[in-house]
């Protein structure tokens, strides 16, 4: 209690003596992370491990989670931002045309991709219907869940890797369409986001729940009873970060921090996949195997040479047909399906 | 009722008041003039508080989606997936609080008039989906009517989702606004009507219906402006099937995930006209059954 007591009083001394700094010159040590929802516990590790280091040791977070596409429009509104981290380009893309993160932001290292995660098939426990891959997931009464890619950027990914699974296969664009109307067919409900898909899916809704590779360790270490599938040909999820141009020397430390072995190891442990070579990823409890968290799959699409970037990406399978705006691939499947269910 | 009180009131302190001869009297019969400098300044109050809170998003909103004239509106309509969630989202929206100004009423009319056991907890719980952040309204929704269902209600994906989604956020309206004036409601009339020979059916019709209109009205509007514009409880349950349960809210939110805003505001200014015009009927059926009494 005594202990209590006085640990209490040297946080408030500590407190008072922080807010008189701050009074006199700009304090340029907190740093504030706006980043998409995953990464409020996936962060917690790396926070501190930064404080470790010289360049983060006066350091102060200031953080902000939530759907990474409200996360970028706030910041493009004037929320205030050093590093963000959203779950696809087109967030960061946002605060580009708004003059807010530089031009440049992708010339470093890793393309300005700060984690990674790939698309999976998550179904019940056992696997009961033998799911092996995506071909399974258009058989007859198979029942899907899937984040509603309209309302959800990041739900963008699972359905851009149903479309990989064709034309990165040497498809057609006509066998992918076909392809994604029996999966969209398939489909029960497209919940908001990435997590209340998984909500719906642990609660006993559908077969198969396609998601993300960290969402399905996440859910797994907190208990759900599910296993999940990684494809033997799959989408790579790449999530970018930057700072913003006037973000202080310690958010830029902090951006370069992210991305490295320390980091990612930390990272790791939530389920994202190293954006690095060299990382003791280390056992990560929630993987199928966690002393082989990770395996690579035979073939691994990305964004960038499978679909030719988010940039033409976007606008060609999302965009929404009103305004002038192209009709997207999957906007105009998503109607034709929803159509044809009903009548 | 407040009305006759208050002009009583007045009445009475009129001639304690130093200046109490000539302007009150002209006060008294033409509401106009009321305004003292308190009142004034209440009013000043009152008015930059809504207009800050109210008026001015409001404004933003009409004046975002009237960028490109009313082809806008028209054009936001004319989408096929657009028009089913509106479609949607208003009938549902109609029949929730259809059966809310039935139900709604009567659980107002039991809390007030019958005394059971349990009644003070009933009373309390009944607030329960005011306080319920949505999102957990929803959750609990799912593990209700999911397929985990433990009273065999399989209605997760389905428009019988949305329903009770809708039906669930929006009782509290019409049982809290029918409530207080039932209690004020005098039992006197009822029982001197019964003494004149007026029947159950009668005294139903031609004393507390007239009563109550006002507040049933009062909640309808609540219960129905609140449905069309729900997200957080029905969307984990409703499943955003397009065409099938997706309502208008999701697809503002798809507009504004693609950048077009325009879209998402031209889509609400349509939710906010229907709300208006639901509202003006409201008000017009209350004039009509309040007049019969």
């Amino acid at each position: 209690m005594k202990k209590l007591k006085s640990a209490a009083a040297l946080a408030a001394v500590g407190v008072l003596a922080l807010t008189g700094c701050s009074g006199g010159s700009s304090d340029a040590q907190a740093i504030n992370v706006n980043a998409f929802s995953v990464m409020e516990a996936a962060n917690e590790p790396v926070f501190a491990d930064f404080e470790k280091t010289d360049a983060g040791k006066d350091v102060e977070f200031k953080t902000s989670y939530g759907a990474s596409g409200d996360q970028s429009r706030a910041v493009a509104a004037g929320a205030a931002a050093d590093v963000v981290h959203y779950s696809l380009e087109t967030d960061i893309t946002r605060l580009v045309d708004e003059g807010l993160v530089a031009k440049d932001w992708k010339d470093n290292a890793t393309d300005g991709i700060a984690t990674s995660s790939v698309v999976v098939l998550v179904v019940r426990k056992g696997n009961p219907l033998g799911i092996t891959g995506w071909d399974d997931l258009i058989k007859p009464g198979v029942k899907i869940i899937t984040p509603n890619p309209g309302s959800s950027g990041s739900a963008r990914w699972n359905i851009l890797a149903a479309w990989a699974h064709i034309v990165g296969n040497g498809g057609s664009e006509a066998e992918a369409k076909d392809f994604v109307t029996k999966l969209l067919g398939n489909t029960i409900a497209l919940p908001g986001s990435g997590r209340e898909a998984t909500t719906a899916f642990t609660d006993g809704s559908g077969d198969v729940l396609l998601s993300y590779e960290n969402e399905a360790i996440l859910a797994r270490q907190s208990g759900a009873d599910i296993d999940y599938i990684v494809p033997d040909d799959t989408l790579l999820i790449q999530n970018p970060a930057a700072v913003t141009v006037d973000a202080s020397d310690a958010a830029k430390s902090f951006l370069e921090f992210m991305t490295s072995p320390e980091a990612q190891a930390d990272y790791a442990q939530s389920g994202f996949r190293p954006v690095i070579d060299g990382v003791d990823v280390g056992d990560v409890q929630g993987a199928n195997d966690p002393a082989d968290p990770f395996p690579t799959p035979a073939k691994l699409f990305t964004i960038d040479d499978t679909f030719g970037g988010w940039g033409e990406a976007a606008d060609k399978f999302f965009g929404d047909g009103e305004d002038g705006n192209p009709l997207g691939i999957i906007t105009e499947l998503q109607q034709s399906t929803g159509k044809t269910g009903d009548e | 009722m407040a009305g006759p009180g208050l002009a009583g009131v007045e009445n009475a302190t009129a001639p304690a008041s130093p200046s109490g001869r000539r302007p009150r009297r002209v006060r008294r019969t033409t509401p106009r003039n009321t305004l003292t400098a308190g009142s004034g300044l209440g009013l000043g109050l009152a008015m930059v508080w809504f207009s800050i809170l109210v008026l001015l998003p409001l404004a933003a909103v009409v004046a975002t989606a009237g960028e490109n004239g009313l082809s806008r509106y028209l054009d936001v309509l004319r989408n096929d997936q657009t028009w089913a969630a509106v479609t949607l989202t208003v009938g549902q929206s109609a029949l929730v609080t259809l059966v809310n100004v039935l139900v709604g009423t009567i659980i107002a009319w039991v809390l007030v008039r019958d005394s059971f056991w349990g009644k003070g907890l009933l009373n309390v719980v009944i607030d329960i989906p005011f306080a319920l952040p949505t999102i957990v309204a929803g959750l609990v929704l799912l593990s209700l009517y999911g397929p985990q269902s433990p009273i065999g209600v399989h209605a997760a994906f389905t428009r019988y989702a949305v329903f009770l989604a809708l039906a669930f956020v929006t009782l509290p309206f019409i049982v809290r606004t029918v409530q207080p004036v039932l209690e004020e409601l005098d039992t006197d009339v009822e029982e001197a009507a019964a003494s004149l020979g007026a029947g159950r059916g009668v005294i139903f019709r031609r004393i507390i219906l007239p009563a109550l209109t006002p507040a049933i009205t009062a909640g309808a509007a609540l219960s129905f402006a609140r449905a069309i514009s729900e997200y957080g409880s029905l969307v984990l349950l409703s499943g955003n099937k397009p065409y099938s349960t997706e309502v208008v809210s999701v697809r503002v939110l798809t507009f504004i995930e693609n950048g077009n805003n325009a879209s998402a505001a031209a889509l609400a200014s349509v939710m906010l006209a229907v709300a208006l015009l639901v509202i003006v009927l409201l008000d017009i059926v209350q004039r009509r059954v309040a007049r019969r009494g």
